[in-house]
């Protein structure tokens, strides 16, 4: 099948979801995102990639952490950025999506960042411009509906990586509001594909998406016996805006039982880290001595997604001549 | 052309630097082939700084036609570089390209005080005013485009020049 996050020569023209992503493409990427996270260090933390180049942050759902190191990290390229704050833009006033991309288009723009709470709105983008002849413009998927967030799930592999070195001797526990993550099925897609022999997921059964073991993992309804022995626990945030009905009691209900405490924390292996994508919901699903604590590698997932987003739009923006 | 022995070149190049280095000289090999010949280089002039190395992919002047180098080295510069003397270490000087890249990622490091450039050969072939001011041998015809040449080395870190057709 087409995959149309790839050109005819097999290189990333688009990112948007990490599901039937080659496993050379994704280790392609936290390969490239090495190199740039010394960049920080710099007296001039800024390099002339991106140089000319204007990407448009498009977010039309709220984000300080995603936006934010998306910025940072295309102005750490050189390229100009724009943020469009769509609750004051013309999408208010009724503009469809894709006239709102139209005009940027008409703008000179050469890469869009795309959040929004529609699934599949960075595809419908993506294959406008192909339909319209302008597929020299790439979208990144900064997160859609509860379909996908690529670039939280290359950051978490990057930052597994980074601690644990090999993929394929590791057992990871995904806890939570798995239901409503986006951020949970990108990591699952990531963790498959680059070989990570057991892959868990620990929820309750209305958070669970129906059929979850299709997509490879082990399912616990049980956190203490789904954390028994792992290298690995990545927390999700209970998504309590996404929630229509009741499907918890309450969140003091729900840290009794699925906060991830000291005490639990002590089931999985003594070196297990601990990843969450952030915002945390301290007292609800982590406890603060845990989020706080040694094993807790949260803040460098941040300083960690810069560079995994420079890689992205770095190697996104060099395919250009590739098409022409 | 001649075979060039890689090792003979590398002597000449030290006996041309040892006059104007101090032990505060900063040597910067360029990936992959200066960055074997500045840890060479380092222990031949009995400097004290740390060698660092560069990867330009960053900085190329080509992204915009060939895209990302796959693969891109880490930079790595251990030194501190304001008011450094630097040398610039390369293993064959060609367009020029590569030692203006290298020259604008190492500003963004610091400001230099000096920066020289010592390579094994000059291939000729220059698209920028850049020269060489230590040069082991400028090949007396240029290197036509389809040629290239290669330094390589062994586990022991003995040096040897390829000539590869492109």
């Amino acid at each position: 099948m087409h995959n149309p996050q790839l050109n005819k020569h097999g290189e990333l023209q688009h990112l948007l979801t990490i599901d039937g992503l080659p496993r050379d493409v994704i280790t392609a990427i936290l390969d490239t995102a090495a190199p740039f996270t010394e960049v920080a260090e710099r007296e001039v933390k800024k390099l002339p990639l991106l140089r000319g180049k204007s990407i448009f942050n498009l977010f039309f759902e709220n984000s300080t952490r995603t936006r934010t190191t998306f910025e940072i990290a295309a102005k750490r390229l050189s390229a100009d950025v724009v943020n469009l704050n769509v609750s004051t833009s013309s999408t208010a006033k009724g503009e469809s999506l894709l006239d709102t991309v139209d005009n940027l288009c008409a703008m000179q723009a050469d890469m869009f960042v795309v959040r929004h709470a529609a699934s599949g709105a960075p595809f419908l983008i993506a294959q406008h411009l192909l339909a319209t002849g302008r597929d020299h413009i790439h979208v990144v998927n900064a997160g859609d509906g509860r379909h996908a967030h690529p670039t939280q799930g290359l950051l978490d592999m990057y930052t597994i990586r980074h601690y644990k070195r090999d993929f394929t001797n590791l057992t990871v526990a995904i806890v939570g509001d798995v239901l409503h993550s986006r951020v949970a099925r990108s990591q699952i897609s990531a963790l498959t594909t680059l070989g990570v022999p057991e892959v868990r997921v620990i929820g309750p059964k209305t958070l669970l998406p129906t059929e979850v073991e299709r997509m490879g993992v082990r399912v616990f309804h049980d956190i203490r016996e789904g954390l028994k022995g792992v290298d690995v626990v990545m927390m999700l945030r209970l998504q309590n805006e996404r929630m229509n009905g009741a499907l918890l009691p309450t969140p003091q209900e729900y840290y009794k039982v699925w906060g991830l405490t000291a005490e639990k924390l002590a089931l999985a292996k003594p070196d297990a880290i601990v990843m969450h994508p952030g915002p945390m919901n301290r007292g609800v699903e982590i406890d603060s001595s845990v989020a706080d604590g040694a094993q807790a590698v949260i803040l460098p997932q941040v300083t960690f997604g810069i560079a995994v987003r420079m890689a992205v739009m770095s190697m996104l923006a060099g395919q250009q001549g590739s098409n022409k | 052309m001649q075979k060039l022995d890689a090792e003979a070149l590398f002597q000449t190049l030290v006996e041309q630097m040892r006059p104007h280095v101090t032990p505060d000289t900063a040597l910067v090999g360029i990936h992959t082939g200066g960055v074997w010949l500045a840890e060479r280089l380092h222990p031949a002039l009995g400097l004290k700084q740390p060698p660092g190395s560069i990867d330009v992919s960053f900085y190329r002047d080509d992204f915009g036609s060939k895209g990302l180098h796959p693969q891109p080295k880490r930079t790595d510069i251990p030194f501190d570089v304001e008011g450094a003397h630097v040398i610039i270490v390369d293993d064959v000087l060609y367009t020029g390209r590569t030692t203006r890249a290298a020259i604008n990622e190492l500003f963004d490091f610091g400001r230099p005080a000096r920066v020289d450039l010592a390579v094994l050969v000059d291939r000729g072939g220059r698209e920028l005013p850049i020269a060489a001011r230590y040069c082991a041998l400028t090949l007396p015809q240029p290197l036509p485009a389809s040629q290239n040449l290669q330094l390589e080395t062994d586990a022991a870190g003995a040096l040897t020049l390829r000539l590869i057709d492109a």
